[in-house]
């Protein structure tokens, strides 16, 4: 049943030489949520960024270590070609404000260039706002423009982009810290329902989220990988004091 | 006692703020007057041509001095053709330039040369573009006529006419319409682009697909300033012109781009200073009047694209 598809060795990353996340080696699995939790700084956001190749876009920015998607090392593979297999929704919405809710799902597509049929478009998009739980909000407003929704229905909207693509797995960056607590709920429920499509990695710097959603959760602090788990385990007997006291809010 | 402090400092202040509000009122107020003063001078000092000709002056290919015959349709033309040429020739350097400064290379040592390299280019003097075009393009200019032997109805070349002032136009124009599609590339969200990245974009699909759109209306804002621009050029157009108050007679031909025109700026500044006859004085502030018009016209038009493109990246 438990299958590892995306696991990292000795990964540490780099800002102009400062080690933000420091040699960690952590395994995910397949169809599960896995949160990342641990206070701001901790290098959790950089930790996922790595996994998609999105850290090395910024100035400055360098990675040792491995990460392997099933066999493939990802640094061998061209980021293009990585990116459109691990998908990643951000902490503030970002629906394309120049594109209509209907070009935004298939972005992935117009962007990459790739030329599909009208039909084969329909039913991506469909399939894709259906999976994300906005089909029944957005079906008559298809060709509006996507900045008109509400934050929610937005960040909703974002996940179908990423699910359009067919990714193995989809990266969340604290996906509701911008969003109020009834749409964070509605994302919350999303993410239980999308894992038997998709592996889900989530930050989070809330730890009521990460006992909400995951199956497992990693702890991290100073950008060191303090625990890693399961959730039920870490939520009732943690095995570092860190991570115990960053439960009981100690610091964080 | 007290009371009386807090009241003094009260009024004190009380008095700053209203001196200062009565000089930002002024200023306003005086720009306003200005305007309005183009508005009304312009009119009444051209009104012995406006009277003689009415608006077919705008239309009339005439323009002799001699005669007592005026029509600035020459002026029209050659100002519309050079600032259109310029405009186009210019669109694709300043978007380059836009993105290398914006996009591709924010920081860092070249950016800095090559940003301040565009705005050192928009503050030369406008005579050593002249000087510039006169010893360095002139000389192409003939070379390349001489080549494609269009030698029209002349028997040498002159090297100077719409090209020539085109080009130079254009040089003069990139660092406007470059700054302010620079500042608005600059100004495309991060989350965006890296929404984009993340789906697996390359860099030229980013800027292609999310950047440019984005920045849409912004660049076109630049290309129209710089339109502004090149329509009220003055002094280099006037030296590389060729200063010829007629058309050319086949108006079709590509041939024509070797042509010396005059523009309705350049025209003015040649002939005001020997204009003695009232007529033909009061001829050239109506010139004026209509290149004033004709830049309004694209200002307002240029703002009403802008409004029409534009996409709020905020919400």
């Amino acid at each position: 049943m438990n299958e590892t598809f995306l696991r990292t060795e000795k990964l540490s990353a780099l800002f102009n030489g400062e080690r933000v996340v420091k040699n960690v080696t952590i395994t995910f699995q397949k169809n599960k949520v896995t949160a990342i939790m641990g206070p701001s700084g901790c290098g959790k956001t950089t930790l996922i960024r790595c996994i998609n190749r999105m850290h090395e876009l910024i100035p400055g920015a360098a990675t040792t270590g491995k990460i392997f998607l099933y066999d493939d090392e990802i640094g061998s593979i061209n980021p293009i070609l990585v990116r459109r297999k691990i998908g990643m929704v951000f902490q503030k919405p970002n629906p394309f404000p120049t594109m209509s809710i209907y070009e935004n799902v298939i972005a992935g597509y117009r962007l990459n260039g790739f030329h599909l049929s009208r039909d084969e478009m329909n039913a991506t998009v469909e399939e894709s706002l259906r999976k994300a739980a906005l089909w029944d909000e957005v079906k008559d407003v298809l060709h509006r423009k996507g900045t008109f929704l509400s934050g929610g229905q937005q960040q909703r909207l974002c996940i179908a982009r990423a699910l359009a693509m067919k990714p193995e797995v989809i990266l969340l960056d604290e996906p509701t810290s911008a969003l109020d607590p009834k749409a964070t709920s509605r994302i919350e429920e999303l993410i239980v329902e999308l894992k038997d499509a998709v592996s889900i990695l989530i930050v989070t710097h809330n730890t009521a989220q990460a006992a909400r959603v995951s199956e497992y959760t990693a702890f991290m602090y100073l950008g060191e990988l303090v625990e890693f788990g399961s959730t039920k385990k870490m939520f009732t007997v943690p095995e570092n004091s860190k991570t115990e006291e960053y439960l009981m809010g100690k610091f964080g | 006692m007290g009371t009386k402090n807090t009241k003094r400092y009260k009024d004190r202040h009380e008095r700053k703020e209203m001196i200062f509000r009565g000089i930002l009122y002024l200023s306003s107020v005086g720009i306003l007057l200005l305007l309005i003063g183009f508005f009304v001078s312009l009119p009444l000092d051209a009104f012995e041509s406006i009277r003689k000709f009415g608006i077919g002056f705008a239309f009339t290919r005439i323009w002799d001095p001699v005669a007592g015959n005026f029509g600035a349709l020459v002026f029209i033309v050659g100002t519309l053709v050079t600032s259109c040429i310029a405009l186009v020739l210019s669109i694709p350097f300043s978007i380059s330039i836009a993105l290398f400064l914006g996009e591709y290379f924010r920081e860092g040592i070249v950016s800095t040369f090559l940003k301040s390299a565009v705005e050192l280019l928009a503050g030369i003097p406008s005579i050593i573009y002249g000087f510039w075009g006169i010893f360095v393009l002139v000389p192409i200019v003939i070379d390349l006529e001489m080549k494609l032997m269009v030698i029209n109805d002349r028997i040498l070349p002159y090297g100077v006419g719409i090209l020539t002032a085109s080009v130079v136009l254009t040089v003069m124009i990139i660092p406007y319409s470059a700054s302010i599609a620079r500042e608005v590339i600059t100004l495309v969200p991060t989350d965006l682009k890296e929404a984009a990245y993340s789906l697996g974009a390359t860099r030229f699909e980013v800027i292609r697909r999310v950047v440019l759109p984005a920045a849409r209306s912004g660049i076109i804002a630049g290309i129209v300033l710089s339109l502004g621009r090149a329509l009220g050029e003055t002094m280099a157009i006037t030296m590389l012109i060729g200063n010829a108050n007629r058309l050319p007679d086949k108006l079709l031909s590509l041939a024509n781009i070797f042509v010396p025109i005059n523009t309705m700026a350049s025209v003015i500044a040649n002939e005001f200073a020997e204009a003695t006859d009232s007529l033909h004085r009061s001829s050239l502030i109506y010139v004026g009047l209509l290149l004033f018009l004709i830049t309004m016209v694209i200002n307002i038009t240029g703002r009403y694209i802008i409004k029409k493109t534009s996409v709020s990246i905020d919400e």
